[in-house]
């Protein structure tokens, strides 16, 4: 039974000597990361690769080929699943070995454990629930713990979180109020709340005993956890009692695994996987049937020379139709390859690393590049149409710089601190008055505000005696700092913090509660324009609004400041509401908002502040490139609409000849209506200016390279989004979405402002379900976007500085915006165009290596007999073609990058799947055909008379199939080869080697009576082969003809009209713009 | 996959590979190459289709089909009667010189000796002369494995079925039949002679074969099958070889004799000719068809027109090409050329 809290005895301490202490059981603090161990890793792991269907389908042709008395051995199909498996299994049991040297790392961690007063050293993983652990300044905690006893005076710890959540700032954690100091006497119990995976939510109660007292209660909150992970700051030693260990705790349980996404490739691979399935089908129904039907003749079922044997005759005709069918499957299962999935592994795993070498990614100033959480989605950043991007620290640096203020009314802006000062103002506050000022005592006011309202701590510069500039600020929020910095006070005014009303982004505003030295009780608020205003009086609110909006559409963050004085009873109310609040266990959050709520009303505002965040760097040139390559780019974000809007405007997401349509609460109020019917109305307004009167776009040319089409910019906020989505009549509500959709979908750049974190991800979604299942990207730095980054096809996080959650949720990581333009461009049409070829390739290679042995049971009386030996149908795809085509689909660029990157518009050529569609498939297919009909039928008619040597001598089976291989390995090698058009020399070494390798393996091979098999069929073929000129004269005529046409297509299919020049790489095989650019 | 960068101050390196920037050769295939490309290719492959083709025309082939389906043929008696030994005589005749050295094969039709059962019916270890499979052979030569419980060497479907029609060419010169020496050497791949199949090293060679059988269909035993040269008896009986290479289509013709001795070294001369058949191998059973094929053979091998009109019309085919990739550049693509 699962209860809801947990009770710890701190110390191990029974709470009262009469109840029979029963230490309840809790996991232990050992982390396991690891999957397999070393006795269930075989089983464990084999298990987990045979659920792979593919892999499961050659156990079965294995097995069919065990069982079943089939043509070909086992050998050859279980040789390379047994390399493929071998391989694989290396790979994962590296990296679980890698994580279990990283939990051993971590649970053989020595630790301090106060037991009895006395201090011992143990290893991390033995910690229990309740031990008292002691923590030295800089180590990181080996559980989750509840502070009891810090070394510094005031029951504080500074902690960082930066393996956590990455956030590099200090946080002030507390100790437990009022218990002992003696850590030894201690009798409590802790009740809290089960595990749960949110690193920020922790509630529970500690029962103090106090012999001869009642049991004194306190709330316990995330302040007073110490999360496993984290690591002492600032503070020489602290001790605390386990609450979570092992897997229990908050790290462990947000390492689990993020879904798997899978690419529009891997889907493409499975649907022709598919068709394939079906040819292998049909092949070994169509040559069933006709076995039946031939033998049906007379004379032809068992002629004298090959008798059957009593056991054949007797035994039931279906079973052996069913038989024969199993061993045309075994006979025709090359034509789905197995390897396929090895080289795609190995294509994408190899592919990958050449975006984390990237030097171009590399930022000097984090000294980090590119980081690559999957390399499944290497080929979906070539394919993205829709891009949403974060705005503060993705468009943004998130590098506050405090500009201006207003009080009251009137503005001061921020000069250089060399500049003069003007006397009347704060001595030494780098606050200028600008023309008029407001009373002294508002500005007073003011600027006490903003130094009593943060979470800033001052980081004390070691060497005393220095100015204030030499002191670092280190606070929650990149805007705190920027505003303390802007007014620092040397004020040496004394006030009690009494509370703080912590910020939160639904509020969107935070307060604090401080009674000064004369005992007035006051409290300040600030926040955003939208929460503060309606909580002020409102003839205060006009004078502040005209310039909060204005600095809005200059783009800068804006803050309000607002405060009220606090009679003793309204304080009381407040204070007694706050605490009944911090120790509720159930609904926490919700009590003290409807406190928080209370007590911020009627308060009186006294200014705001802006701050600049500036643009990132080359965010205007990243966006233009994007919406040239064809993207959409929607800016979601929490900010508000003017802010965004001028950020857009400065990305030139928005043109000046841009006409925005606005659907927003302001909008949706003008009529004077309900909301409801405005919205229907400006949806349908909207829909017709944006979709029935557009022209209609041609394919490939898109509105911006048609001048004469009207650009259209939407905007679009929170609340109105959730009146689209969830509008109060179902069928209202689907339609809405679809043509707020359509809307959207013809619209250059959609801005989305005021959205919860939630909201991101809901809009991604929908735009990811929506007709066409276009392919998403999602792109920010900060914890509010991961909701967005995880819904995505693909997520990239900035390592920016609001965090590493973005990071550690997403795909890839790059450290500046400006490098996601080279990733798509340049990485991403790379990897596509490597990786739909390779597959492509591979499908092709494979039909026209088993269409021959397919049409030669037309010459064999349907008796399975292969065409070519054992050794080349298992080497064929292992060695003989595997190298060429994963050399070219790791360093292939049929356009150089420098081209990719300046001529965007090349991205749209391979939008929308473009060389995975069922037309080239189906072309690749027929060529596949051709070459596999020309192969057979070519050699066929030279064996018309098998006389083929000089001296009259006459070829055999085996003889006529190994022409027919050498054409084929020649052919698909060398139609690879025309195919490549950036030869290094790795695709020099690759191609020529794997022909050489061939011939010189087919010497070797027939060279030699190798004792362990069976049959010398292929002994000295080869060499007799090449010893018939009209052979040789076959394989270059067969090889010439499979190529010519591909020659003549190129040739005739270079791209016409104005176009073309763009066009031109793209299309395969044209290599004339390549020439032009070196 | 997921790939930790530990090191935090890894500048990435800067080499040629790890920034995809390998110097590269980009081949360009435009119309100054790949016309004068498809105007030589179609010129070189004229001229080995013409020769070919020449080559292929001259070579003479003469094909005499013995089944004896039709009445009229001399060996129809023969064709109902199974494993009897029966002889017949075909005569025809050779209006001019045949030229040397001719070729001597037998060809069969709807014989399928590329069956997968058939084709893997032998024990390769009894053919390099292990004894031990003399007395056990393979599973694989079921039902030619045991014969009343003597194992039957050699074993299997291939050997049992080996082609045992014998032939006789007689020229007749002024009604007298004058023989026409045949040459049983060099027909198999020298390979298959010297290498691959041995007899087992025992002499006599019959002392080997003691408590086997002979393969059901055989008149007699591996070791008697050339009893008067050792070196073409047994398993590397040249006749025997060139069976056990097993056809790739089941219209298949193989070497049987060679002549390439005394009077017909330069070719078989005009006149009258006689072969002696005997007639043991059946073949109607399955509706197959028997001939003997008398060939010459040049560089490339035996006639083949396949070869010579393939080059001739893909050659034509590339020089055609070239002349309308040419107008269709001279009107629409030499401005864009340059």
């Amino acid at each position: 039974i699962r209860v809801d809290s947990r009770t710890i005895y701190v110390g191990h301490r029974s709470s009262s000597t009469n109840e029979a202490f029963i230490p309840p059981k809790f996991c232990d603090n050992r982390i396991v990361s690891s999957k397999y161990t070393v006795w269930n890793f075989l089983p464990k792991n084999l298990f987990e690769q045979f659920r792979r269907i593919a892999n499961f389908y050659f156990l079965i042709i294995f097995l069919v080929q065990v069982i079943v008395d089939t043509p070909t051995s086992p050998v050859t199909s279980g040789l390379p699943l047994f390399f493929v498996i071998t391989v694989t299994a290396i790979k994962q049991g590296y990296e679980d070995w890698l994580r279990h040297k990283a939990d051993n790392e971590v649970n053989k961690y020595p630790v301090t454990v106060l037991e009895d007063g006395r201090r011992i050293r143990k290893e991390s993983e033995k910690i229990k629930v309740g031990d008292v652990v002691e923590v030295e300044e800089d180590k990181t905690f080996p559980c989750d713990l509840i502070l009891l006893q810090s070394s510094r005076g005031d029951d504080t710890c500074f902690v960082t979180t930066a393996s956590l959540d990455g956030e590099s700032n200090h946080k002030t954690h507390y100790t437990v109020p009022d218990t002992e100091k003696d850590l030894e006497s201690l009798n409590a119990t802790i009740e809290c709340e089960q595990p749960q995976p949110d690193l920020y939510k922790f509630v529970g109660r500690m029962h103090i005993y106090k012999t001869n007292q009642e049991p004194a209660v306190r709330s316990l909150g995330p302040e007073n956890l110490l999360l496993k992970g984290a690591t002492l700051k600032n503070t020489q030693k602290i001790c605390g009692v386990a609450v979570y260990t092992g897997m229990e705790t908050k790290m462990a349980l947000n390492y689990q695994g993020k879904s798997q996404k899978r690419s529009a490739v891997e889907k493409s691979i499975n649907a022709f996987l598919l068709v394939y399935l079906c040819i292998l089908v049909s092949k070994a129904l169509v040559c069933t049937t006709l076995k039946y039907v031939w033998q049906g003749k007379p004379g032809q079922d068992e002629p004298w020379y090959n008798e059957k044997t009593q056991r054949e005759k007797d035994t039931n005709l279906y079973l052996k139709m069913f038989t024969d069918f199993l061993s045309f499957m075994v006979l025709f299962n090359f034509i789905i390859p197995v390897s396929m999935y090895v080289t795609v592994e190995m294509q994408k795993f190899l592919g990958s690393f050449f975006i984390t070498w990237d030097k171009d990614f590399f930022d000097p100033e984090i000294k980090e590049g590119a980081l690559v959480n999957t390399s499944d989605l290497n080929e979906e950043l070539g394919q993205v149409e829709y891009v949403f991007t974060d705005k503060t620290g993705t468009l943004t640096q998130n590098n506050m710089e405090f500009i201006e203020c207003c009080i009251d009314g009137f503005q001061y802006k921020y000069q250089d601190e060399s500049s003069e000062l003007d006397g009347l103002c704060v001595p030494d506050g780098p606050v200028s008055k600008l023309q008029q000022k407001a009373g002294r005592e508002r500005e007073e006011l003011f600027l006490r505000a903003l130094c009593l309202c943060h979470t800033v701590q001052v980081k004390e510069s070691s060497e005393q005696g220095q100015a204030h500039e030499q002191r670092g600020f280190i606070a929650s929020s990149p805007d705190e700092v920027a505003l303390v910095k802007g007014t620092v006070v040397e004020r040496s005014s004394m006030y009690e913090l009494l509370h703080v009303l912590n910020f939160d982004p639904v509020r969107r505003r935070m307060s604090v509660i401080v009674r000064s030295k004369s005992g007035e009780t006051l409290l300040f608020c600030k926040g955003a324009d939208s929460s503060i205003f309606p909580r002020v009086k409102q003839e205060e609110v006009e004078r502040i609004r005209m310039h909060v909006e204005r600095n809005a559409t200059e783009g800068y963050r804006t803050l309000c400041v607002a405060y009220k004085y606090l009679s003793e009873e309204e304080y009381a109310q407040a204070d007694a509401g706050l605490r009944e609040a911090r120790l509720a266990l159930q609904d926490r959050e919700q009590k003290l908002m409807s406190v928080y709520n209370q007590v911020e009303t009627g308060m009186s505002l006294i200014g705001a502040t802006a701050v600049e965040d500036r643009l990132q760097e080359e965010a205007a040139e990243t966006m233009e490139a994007l919406q040239g390559a064809g993207m959409n780019v929607w800016v979601l974000t929490g900010d508000k609409m003017e802010t965004a809007k001028s950020t857009c405007y400065a990305c030139r997401l928005f043109q000046r000849s841009t006409e925005l349509l606005e659907l927003t609460v302001r909008t949706l109020e003008d009529g004077g209506r309900r909301r409801e019917e405005r919205l229907h109305e400006l949806l349908l307004d909207y829909h017709k200016k944006a979709v029935q009167d557009a022209p209609p776009v041609k394919a490939g040319v898109t509105r911006r390279w048609s001048s004469a089409n009207q650009d259209y910019g939407f905007i679009i906020d929170g609340a109105t989004l959730s009146m689209v989505l969830n509008s109060s009549s179902e069928s209202n509500a689907s339609r809405y979405k679809n043509l707020f959709l359509q809307i959207c979908q013809n619209c250059t750049a959609v801005l989305c402002c005021r959205m919860a974190p939630l909201q991101k991800a809901q809009i991604v979604k929908m735009v990811k379900n929506s007709k066409g299942c276009p392919i998403t990207l999602s792109i920010g730095d900060g914890a509010n976007d991961v909701s967005m980054i995880l819904e995505a096809h693909v997520g990239i996080g900035i390592k920016g500085k609001e965090g590493r959650q973005a990071v550690r949720n997403s795909d890839y990581a790059i450290p500046k915006l400006k490098h996601l333009k080279k990733l798509l461009l340049a990485h991403g049409h790379l990897y596509y165009v490597r990786i739909a070829h390779l597959v492509q390739y591979f499908f092709y290679k494979n039909l026209c290596f088993i269409l021959p042995q397919f049409l030669y049971q037309f010459f064999c009386g349907y008796s399975q007999q292969p065409l070519y030996d054992a050794a080349y149908l298992t080497m064929y795809n292992i060695c003989f073609t595997s190298m060429p085509i994963l050399a070219y689909s790791l360093l292939e660029q049929h356009i150089c990058i420098e081209v990719l990157l300046d001529n965007a518009t090349l991205y749209r050529d391979i939008a929308k799947n473009a060389m995975l569609r069922w037309g080239l498939f189906l072309y690749w297919t027929l060529l596949g055909v051709f070459h596999g009909l020309l192969f057979f039928f070519g050699v066929r008619f030279l064996f018309s008379n098998p006389a083929l040597q000089d001296n009259g001598q006459v070829f055999g089976n085996w003889s006529y199939g190994t022409i027919v291989f050498t054409v084929l390995v020649f052919t698909v090698t060398l139609k690879l080869a025309l195919d490549t058009r950036h030869w290094t020399w790795i695709n020099h070494f690759v191609i020529w080697g794997s022909l050489a390798f061939y011939v010189f393996f087919s010497f070797f091979w027939g060279g030699i009576i190798w004792p362990f098999l069976k049959q010398q069929r292929l002994y000295f073929v080869f060499a007799n082969m090449l010893s018939s000129v009209s052979a040789w004269l076959v394989i270059i005529l067969l090889i010439l003809v499979s190529l010519l046409p591909e020659i003549l297509l190129v040739v005739f299919r270079k791209p016409r009209g104005p176009n073309a020049r763009q066009i031109a790489p793209v299309t395969p095989l044209s290599y004339k713009h390549l020439k032009e650019d070196d | 996959m997921v790939k930790e960068v530990k090191e935090l101050v890894n500048r990435p390196d800067n080499t040629a590979y790890t920034q995809q920037r390998l110097p590269a050769w980009q081949p360009m295939l435009s119309a100054g190459i790949v016309i004068p490309g498809f105007v030589s290719i179609g010129l070189v492959f004229i001229g080995i289709g013409v020769a070919l083709f020449v080559t292929s025309q001259s070579i003479q082939v003469l094909e005499i089909d013995y089944t004896g389906v039709e009445q009229s043929s001399p060996c129809f008696k023969c064709s109902d009667q199974t494993g009897k030994k029966c002889d017949c005589v075909m005569n025809f005749d050779i209006d001019s010189l045949f030229k040397g050295p001719v070729f001597f094969y037998y060809g069969l039709s709807n014989y399928f000796q590329n069956q997968r059962k058939y084709s893997v019916s032998i024990d390769y270890n009894q053919l390099t002369g292990d004894l031990d499979y003399f007395t056990n052979p393979d599973d694989a030569c079921f039902p030619f494995q045991n014969d009343r419980n003597k194992p039957i060497v050699p074993c299997g479907a291939i050997a049992n079925s080996m082609f045992n029609d014998t032939f006789q060419l007689f020229q007749l010169v002024n009604g007298q039949k004058k023989e026409v020496p045949l040459d049983g050497k060099g027909i198999a791949w020298w390979t298959d002679y010297n290498t691959k199949y041995r007899n087992p090293s025992v002499t006599p060679l019959r002392n080997a074969f003691n408590g086997t059988v002979k393969p059901p269909s055989w008149p007699q035993a591996a070791y008697e099958l050339d009893t008067e040269d050792t070196s073409n008896n047994g398993f590397i009986n040249q006749d025997f070889l060139v069976w056990m290479r097993t056809a790739a289509l089941p219209d298949f013709r193989k070497l049987y004799r060679r002549i390439t001795e005394g009077d017909y070294a330069s070719g078989l001369p005009a006149g009258n000719y006689s072969l002696e058949i005997v007639y043991n191998y059946p073949v109607l059973s399955f509706d197959g068809r028997k001939k003997v094929v008398f060939s010459n053979v040049s560089w490339m091998g035996g006639k083949n027109e396949f070869l010579g009109i393939a080059y001739l019309v893909i050659g034509s085919l590339c020089v055609l090409m070239s002349i309308v990739m040419l107008i269709v550049y001279a009107k629409f693509k030499f401005p864009e050329e340059d």
